[in-house]
């Protein structure tokens, strides 16, 4: 059936070449867009950094896919790949759930960090992946996302982190509450050296993620259309019985309400960031 | 929502015989002081059993007591010559966080809380304690207003989260919560966070980055409410004992995870059957977390803060 050709979305896997990820398994030829149903080959949507031709929906990208469409190639070098995580506190078949997902997106966790170069520029880096667990954070991802902070506040030198995630990772109770708080210190230290950190918010940035690093950028940017939001709809819509907007906490919606600083189009995503950190370059602005 | 928790029942209606006894020796020409005497010794016993051995859910049902304490009992217990300070300077009021300042022990100190309403009325006015962004970001300017005068600050922890609506999220809810998580962590005075309710998700931690943290014996301290882990974990809210106890959310569990400091003991039965007593034994440990963390310096406060956030998680590498 021609059904078949067509990827479906959700079990997107890794599109770009990629030797570490383990997506090598064959993917539909065909990908249609959930917005406009406009089909396009799949290999041509990622020369396309994943955004549909016709209604430029902006696709979930893998944390490696990110890399390979921001960063200057051959410069990115992961850090604590290494760090695996536990089930404090017990959660059925959670380490299971876990270990799948690693073995699916080829990370250890939800979130690939590391430093490398973009435009030229050395930065420390952070990118939730979606795919993992619906990017939700536990202690690994916070401690990942610290030393990622840490090390960009030892080497001086700005940090990125792009968020994809909803929200804290409930198997692991409390402590994935408090990785909002352990990230949080760390990035005050960061700001007090007069670091530079921009936040991009990228589908879905929501809940606990969304209530500490990702707010909290010097510059907040985020892709059009990118679900941004404390509480969900679903709660708030019971909670309050109000209709919500239709546009109601998506980044344009965020941007009309003050709450970000641009919405940016993933086309022009590498060329915004590399201008931001080089104007916060003293003495090199004008390279 | 009732008075009595269900399962202090027998502790109930033992309470409920003894009285029935005593005025019926007040009517009559009986003397009945040896069985009640009795029964007297086995409520003791029964209260011991029941109210010192409570499950999870049970404390939960005291945490969400109608009748316990709320931030404002224990300020009018804890603080002489207390003065409410209104107001974001933005936007608005938020009746659901109150804060101001007053003196502990003859010291100025900085109090903040979330404050839920004890009717209907009043939580309505403080939407059920569950605060909008300008209700952190006028906790955040007292905080502020706390480090430029070098007073300690006292925050109480109590609410099932931030407010789920339109509004808030228009105004900044997750900034705002954000916001706080990292201004508190660079504030050079001393700061103290004691959960005296329900302590849900980031609503609470927004005043938690704490260089003390304390829970009272039957608080709760959550990601996620009972209720909101059942519908995400089983799918069905009817879950919410179940997922209390699945997600480890008492004062023991997370003295034992290491996120708190020490559980502040409660009157048997709750600190509803005597806020004064309550109050009593908070005092106890305020005095001596405040002496402690005044011989700290300005930086050593910091690192100190930053230290105990730092290492909280579980992980293998
Ligand atoms: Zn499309």
């Amino acid at each position: 059936m021609l059904r078949d050709l067509f990827t479906n979305v959700k079990k997107q896997q890794a599109i770009m070449p990629n030797a570490k990820s383990k997506s090598d398994v064959p993917e539909g030829i065909m990908t249609k867009c959930p917005e406009c149903k406009h089909v396009e080959p799949t290999k041509e949507l990622g020369k396309l950094l994943k955004v549909c031709p016709k209604c430029d929906f902006h696709f979930k990208m893998t944390a490696q896919e990110r890399i390979d469409s921001l960063m200057d190639e051959g410069t990115f070098v992961s850090m604590d790949d290494h760090l695996v995580t536990e089930n404090p506190l017990e959660f059925p078949a959670y380490t299971a759930k876990v270990k799948k997902d690693a073995e699916k997106t080829g990370l250890n966790e939800a979130v690939l960090t590391g430093t490398g170069k973009i435009g030229g520029n050395e930065v420390a880096i952070a990118i939730m992946d979606a795919h993992f667990r619906m990017g939700s954070m536990g202690s690994v991802v916070g401690e990942k996302i610290t030393r990622a902070v840490e090390k960009a506040t030892e080497l001086g030198i700005p940090l990125l982190i792009f968020s994809a995630s909803g929200g804290a990772r409930m198997q692991e109770g409390v402590l994935s509450l408090m990785q909002m708080a352990k990230t949080s210190v760390a990035l005050n230290r960061h700001s007090e050296k007069g670091l530079l950190y921009i936040s991009i918010m990228t589908y879905p940035t929501t809940g606990g993620v969304s209530a500490s690093f990702a707010s909290v950028g010097d510059i907040n940017l985020a892709e059009p259309k990118a679900l941004i939001g404390f509480a969900g709809r679903r709660v708030i819509e019971q909670t309050v019985r109000e209709k919500l907007p239709e546009d109601f906490q998506t980044a344009e919606f965020l941007l009309a309400h003050g709450q970000l600083d641009a919405v940016v189009h993933r086309v022009d995503l590498q060329d915004v960031l590399s201008r931001i950190i080089r104007l916060h370059t003293k003495g090199e602005a004008a390279q | 929502m009732k008075k009595n928790m269900s399962f202090e029942e027998p502790i109930i209606k033992l309470r409920e015989k003894i009285q029935e006894l005593k005025e019926f020796t007040e009517t009559n020409e009986v003397d009945l002081s040896e069985e009640i005497r009795n029964l007297n010794n086995r409520l003791i016993k029964l209260e011991n059993d029941i109210y010192g051995n409570m499950e999870t859910w049970e404390r939960v049902q005291v945490a969400r007591h109608p009748e316990r304490p709320t931030t404002y009992d224990y300020i009018g217990e804890l603080f002489e010559d207390f003065i409410e300070l209104h107001g974001d300077r933005a936007f608005g009021d938020d009746a659901a966080i109150v804060g101001g300042i007053g003196s502990f022990e003859g010291e100025p100190v900085t109090i903040i809380g979330h404050q839920r309403g004890k009717d209907t009325k009043e939580n309505v006015k403080r939407t059920f304690g569950m605060p909008h962004p300008e209700g952190y970001r006028k906790a955040l300017r007292l905080m502020k207003q706390a480090e430029k005068f070098g007073r300690p600050i006292i925050c109480m922890i109590d609410t099932k989260g931030a407010y789920p609506g339109r509004a808030a999220e228009e105004r900044g809810q997750s900034e705002a919560i954000a916001r706080n998580l990292v201004e508190m962590a660079s504030l050079t005075v001393p700061v103290i966070s004691i959960v005296i309710g329900e302590g849900g998700s980031g609503g609470a931690l927004a005043l938690g980055v704490a260089n003390r943290i304390y829970m009272l014996e039957h608080s709760t301290y959550s990601v996620i409410s009972p209720e909101g882990a059942a519908s995400i974990l089983w799918k069905d809210s009817a879950y919410s004992k179940e997922a209390a106890e699945a997600m480890k959310i008492t004062a023991p569990h997370l003295l034992k995870m290491d996120v708190i400091d020490e559980i502040i003991p409660e009157v048997l039965g709750g600190g509803h059957r005597d806020p004064k007593q309550q109050a009593k034994n908070m005092k106890t440990v305020l005095t001596k977390a405040l002496s402690e963390l005044s011989k700290l310096d300005a930086d050593r406060l910091v690192q100190d803060r930053y230290d105990k956030f730092r290492k909280i998680g579980v992980f293998s590498e």
